[in-house]
């Protein structure tokens, strides 16, 4: 299955796939809109920076995923290899930050935490493809298939 | 192959997901005492609340019988297995033959004896949807209630209670709140949290006798109420599998397989059950749900043929009251480090023998699973940037090495 990884000698801390990410899931048409609204969107992509070393985390998509092990509503599911979060069934427990090795599920702040989101490889957005990939100036970020399923 | 499960909850349901990864033939037959297809108990106080639907009460979809081909034998308890004959009996005398059994009973409440609680109409405990139902069903707007129990599961009927105005009064023997996962100063800061709410604690005392409408309190204080929750603890539903011969200490002692000590072909996983703490090196009932689902998948997984370890469990919640977070995880014995605000943002880490061992989050929980990898993978401090840690998780505190390990290497593992 294709996922996204990054190259971490490439990746400029630019943040620019946050806000690709934050956009591409907020609904909006229009960028500029989608960020003068009164709650930013939350990026699911996260750009941990360093010294002299940058590079942004997201969602790995675990076969043996604890934060869909984990969840006390079945809110978290897995689905042809993408772990979705339904918004709906999402209570803001946090069972699956407490669980997650790498620190990938994001606190929906729009919202005021009352849920969790998630990359979910913008499957179930507009993008088509993965927004933090196709806007990665550096291409840091790349969106492949790595021998394992 | 025939497969039992008694029980519904997490620990079975994490149970089914296990052998149908490995056996799409076997029956499997789930048992339940209650009516209702598999829900969320934690949810139950959302649901009170008002902030969840019964529909959104499922833990799996309507379908999931279904799809895994489970036949339900549901509002039916079973009172005694027969190891010898390899059959269970259910309360109207019928047994049903199994190959392999899963026993994920549970807990219920625990109810102390106190003076004086039969005069009280209106009590009740919290741990199922009926009862979070029986509570809907005699709260109203403004009334008296006594919460007996500041832990998890009267904190969480406090907090849905708090939307029906109910004038509320907590009363616990210790002398601080959710002392089974904070620690004194994390305690204070969400005690101050939920008084600021409006509900009141009495703490360090208990109750000495109830009349029909009041509590006369070991400290000499009285408490009136219309309705009195009764959460003081839980105890572990062990009693099938001790009658049957299986081994129990506090809960039901199984190998890391989720095998029944003692009771060929039985299992069991869930709040019923010991695990083995690797934080604190000792054996105790983790009665979490992420901790039942992924026993009840082990057994399960065994169950089928296919031989796997639970290993690695560790106490972990994640919660909040009245919009304060917590997260926490392992134990606290060891050196601590200690960040907080002043305000409700508390962090407390606490290492032991080089490894992270535990940790406390209040307020700013983000990424907190970072902490819970390093101690579930015993990574060891010194291989990682503590002062970074300290700061907040981050990968960037590992090697590089280990971080492309963890984030470049393909698929994902859980742990």
């Amino acid at each position: 299955m294709k996922r996204v990884y990054v190259n971490e000698d490439w990746c400029l801390g630019c943040h620019l796939c946050e806000y690709y990410c934050a956009f591409a899931n907020s609904g909006e048409t229009d960028m500029a809109k989608a960020f003068k609204l009164d709650k930013a969107p939350v990026p699911r992509i996260t750009v941990e920076e360093g010294d002299g070393i940058n590079f942004a985390v997201q969602c790995r998509h675990c076969k043996d995923a604890p934060c869909v092990k984990g969840c006390i509503t079945g809110a978290l599911s897995i689905n042809n290899g993408v772990i979705e979060i339904d918004g709906s069934r999402c209570v803001g427990c946090y069972t699956c930050v407490l669980s997650c090795p790498y620190g990938c599920i994001v606190i929906d702040e729009k919202n005021g935490g009352k849920t969790i989101t998630k990359c979910e490889l913008c499957t179930r957005n507009s993008a088509g493809e993965p927004a933090c990939v196709a806007n990665c100036p550096n291409r840091a970020i790349v969106f492949e298939e790595r021998g394992e399923d | 192959m025939k497969y039992v499960i008694i029980g519904n909850s997490a620990a079975a349901i994490g149970t089914v997901q296990g052998i149908r990864e490995y056996d799409k033939e076997g029956q499997i037959v789930i048992i339940s005492d209650e009516k209702y297809s598999t829900y969320s108990r934690p949810l139950i106080s959302y649901w009170l609340k008002g902030a969840v639907t019964e529909e959104n009460m499922r833990y799996r979809d309507t379908d999931f019988y279904e799809k895994n081909d489970v036949d339900t034998l549901f509002d039916t308890k079973v009172i005694k297995i027969n190891p010898d004959k390899k059959t269970i009996t259910i309360e109207n005398g019928n047994e049903v033959s199994y190959d392999k059994l899963m026993v994920a009973t549970g807990s219920k409440p625990f109810v102390p004896p106190m003076e004086g609680l039969e005069k009280v109409e209106k009590k009740f405990t919290f741990m199922t949807f009926d009862s979070a139902k029986a509570v809907k069903e005699a709260i109203f707007e403004g009334a008296k209630v006594l919460i007996v129990g500041a832990g998890l599961i009267g904190l969480k009927a406090a907090e849905a209670l708090e939307h029906y105005g109910a004038d509320m009064t907590v009363v616990d023997l210790a002398d601080r709140i959710l002392p089974s996962i904070l620690d004194t100063e994390a305690s204070a800061i969400m005690q101050k949290h939920i008084e600021s709410k409006g509900v009141k604690f009495i703490l360090g005392t208990s109750v000495k006798k109830f009349s029909e409408k009041s509590a006369v309190l070991n400290n000499g204080e009285t408490v009136d109420f219309d309705i009195v929750i009764l959460a003081v603890g839980v105890r572990p539903n062990t009693e099938l599998v001790s009658e049957a011969g299986g081994k129990v200490n506090r809960g039901i002692v199984t190998d890391n397989k989720q095998a029944v000590d003692g009771l060929k072909d039985v299992y069991s996983a869930g709040d019923c059950t010991e695990s083995f703490d690797i934080t604190s090196g000792q054996q105790k009932i983790l009665a979490l749900l992420p901790n039942a689902f992924m026993q009840g998948e082990v057994a399960g997984k065994n169950m089928a043929g296919k031989e796997t370890y639970y290993l690695n469990a560790i106490p972990m919640n994640a919660i909040g009251f009245f919009g304060l977070h917590i997260i926490t995880a392992g134990s606290y014995d060891g050196e601590a480090f200690v960040e907080t605000d002043g305000k409700e943002n508390y962090k407390k880490l606490v290492t032991k023998d080089n490894e992270l061992k535990g940790f406390i989050l209040m307020g700013d929980v983000k990424r907190a699973g970072i902490y819970t990898s390093l101690i579930k993978q015993h990574i060891s401090i010194d291989e990682c940037d503590f002062e970074l840690l300290k700061n907040k998780p981050q990968m960037m505190a590992f090697t590089r090495e280990r971080r492309n390990e963890k984030l470049a290497g393909g698929v994902g593992n859980g742990n």
